[in-house]
């Protein structure tokens, strides 16, 4: 099918220039918006290889929440300068080598991990099940990730509810002398506990918080 | 020659699903301010036209001939991109809206998350014009409005899936045609007031349109806006309020399936009734923007994530058990 190919190559060249420019653009919050391309090119990929559901989820997990609270700490906390004063063009920076040693860990963990990569025996004809036969990826996917992986799948969720509680109570400080506001007491105010009529004495005037 | 067929027919068939909605969106508009008037015993825009119905397309050919002004210190490609980001979408994800059983641009298998994905996309628009104007109104309201969309979104998301336990299927014809025996606003209707409620927040409609506050922040994101780019940021937001008020009928009140399949009823084109549906809801939104007055940030915050969330959670809980336990889960 040219077509398919034709999506196909579009969308990865997409996908390699727009995550080359994430690290190459100077300015920080153009390189979130390449990322943001980046993750649409990808789920692209995945509708093109038949998995409508990760493209979807892709979309929604990734682009529409992760990288708009990645925008908001980009434009709030002024990384541009920040990343000026770190790499300027006048002196040579002291953080160029640790990441030069620390992108060059990443990348041998990443061949250690794809050359001990093994492929299932019988993948290919299981491949051609899943185009034959009508259940959709939705179902196939559910199939297997709520019986056979149930409890990895559980386990997934419970790191991530750690990472929330973790991170609540990094940030969480109690602040005193707050003064708020209560729904219920401000509908329940009833106009006798809010207003008083007193006799006020000829020259004795009233106390107030009497 | 054969991939041109195709192209021109696709072509074809968009034009003629999107020139509609492009249509319906001005007219919409003239809709909400004539309601919007009535509450208040005004009149409205009745002028231009019969009843004033042209009233839109002479503000949109005023919008044509304004000059566009970009501000010198703004951020160019950015804050030329935000109204066409947000004008896209909305209207992207009217291809998988069906209008009746055959009458869909795209039968997806997975409808129901593209759009919610691309509603979720709508919050770029909002954040890249606020941010591109490099002034302090529009990054306010843009702060303000991407939190509320993100916050909105969450219920909307576990109300979804309150719908789908029941239906089985994430293709929107499915859905609609699992509403066939009752529509869904019956056994869900608590579901369905707090879909109405964070539809109303997600697409900025007051009583939450708090990223806009002319009062307090100026129009927000849209300050720095003039001529067409400002016209482009309108009817994308009154696209997404009809794609609201669409989904919002296929999920609760059965789509195009007529009320009640006796006579009278029967010979009303499915179509029809898919649009007056879209039209009870948009009337809804009319009156509550009417009606109610806006609400403080952090009583919307406490709304989203205090009450909606807890609420719609312990409904799936409700909705998969009885399923369960009655032994009506959808087989596939």
């Amino acid at each position: 099918m040219p077509a398919h190919a034709f999506f196909f190559y579009i969308f990865s060249l997409i996908a390699i220039v727009s995550a080359i420019m994430v690290t190459a653009s100077k300015n920080t919050v153009h390189s979130v918006f390449f990322l943001i391309l980046d993750f649409i090119s990808i789920s692209c990929l995945f509708i093109l290889i038949g998995a409508e559901f990760l493209g979807m989820i892709m979309l929604i997990v990734y682009v529409g929440a992760v990288a708009v609270l990645f925008l908001f700490v980009v434009m709030m906390l002024n990384v541009a300068q920040q990343k000026n004063q770190w790499f300027g063009a006048t002196s040579g920076s002291k953080h160029i080598p640790i990441g030069m040693i620390v992108s060059l860990i990443i990348f041998f963990e990443l061949i250690i991990v794809v050359g001990g990569w093994k492929l299932k025996p019988d993948l290919k004809s299981e491949f051609i099940n899943i185009y034959t036969n009508s259940v959709t990826n939705t179902h196939s996917i559910g199939n297997v990730l709520y019986t056979d992986y149930i409890h990895l799948f559980q386990l997934s969720g419970m790191i991530l509810l750690v990472a929330m509680i973790g991170a609540i109570v990094l940030t969480f400080r109690q602040r005193s002398g707050l003064k708020r506001q209560s729904y219920i007491r401000q509908i329940s105010r009833e106009k006798y506990d809010g207003v008083k009529l007193v006799d006020v004495k000829n020259k004795e005037g009233v106390k107030i918080d009497a | 020659m054969e991939y041109l067929n195709i192209l021109f027919s696709e072509t074809y068939k968009i034009l003629f699903l999107l020139l509609p909605v492009l249509v319906s969106v001005a007219m919409i508009v003239w809709l909400d301010r004539r309601i919007w008037a009535f509450v208040q015993k005004r009149k409205g825009p009745n002028v231009v036209g019969p009843f004033g119905l042209l009233q839109s397309l002479a503000d949109a050919l005023k919008y044509i001939f304004k000059e566009i002004i970009i501000p010198a210190s703004s951020n160019k490609v950015i804050f030329i991109l935000a109204p066409i980001v947000t004008m896209t979408l909305a209207l992207v994800a009217w291809a998988v809206i069906p209008f009746s059983e055959d009458f869909v641009l795209a039968n997806i298998n997975v409808g129901i998350l593209y759009i919610f994905a691309i509603s979720s996309l709508g919050v770029y628009g909002i954040i890249m014009g606020g941010w591109a104007s490099n002034s302090k109104y529009p990054f306010l309201g843009s702060i303000r409005s991407a939190a509320q969309m993100v916050s909105y979104e969450v219920s909307i998301g576990v109300i979804i899936i309150n719908v789908l336990l029941c239906v089985g299927s994430l293709n929107l014809g499915d859905i609609v045609l699992a509403q066939e025996r009752i529509w869904f606003v019956v056994p869900l209707f608590p579901m369905f007031v707090i879909f109405f409620i964070s539809a109303l927040a997600e697409t900025n409609r007051p009583p939450f349109d708090l990223p806009e506050a002319e009062a307090e922040l100026v129009s927000g994101y849209q300050t720095e806006y003039s001529g067409m780019m400002y016209a482009m940021f309108w009817l994308g937001e009154y696209a997404n309020i009809l794609l609201m008020c669409a989904l919002g009928s296929i999920l609760f009140l059965g789509g195009w399936l007529s009320p009640i399949d006796i006579y009278p009823f029967s010979i009303v084109p499915d179509p029809l009734w898919f649009i007056l549906k879209i039209l009870f809801l948009f009337v809804l939104f009319a009156l509550v923007k009417a009606i109610v007055p806006r609400y403080r940030y952090d009583q919307l915050m406490r709304l989203g994530w205090k009450v909606f969330l807890p609420i719609s959670l312990i409904w799936v809980v409700l909705t998969s058990s009885y399923l369960m336990y009655f032994d009506l889960l959808p087989k596939s």
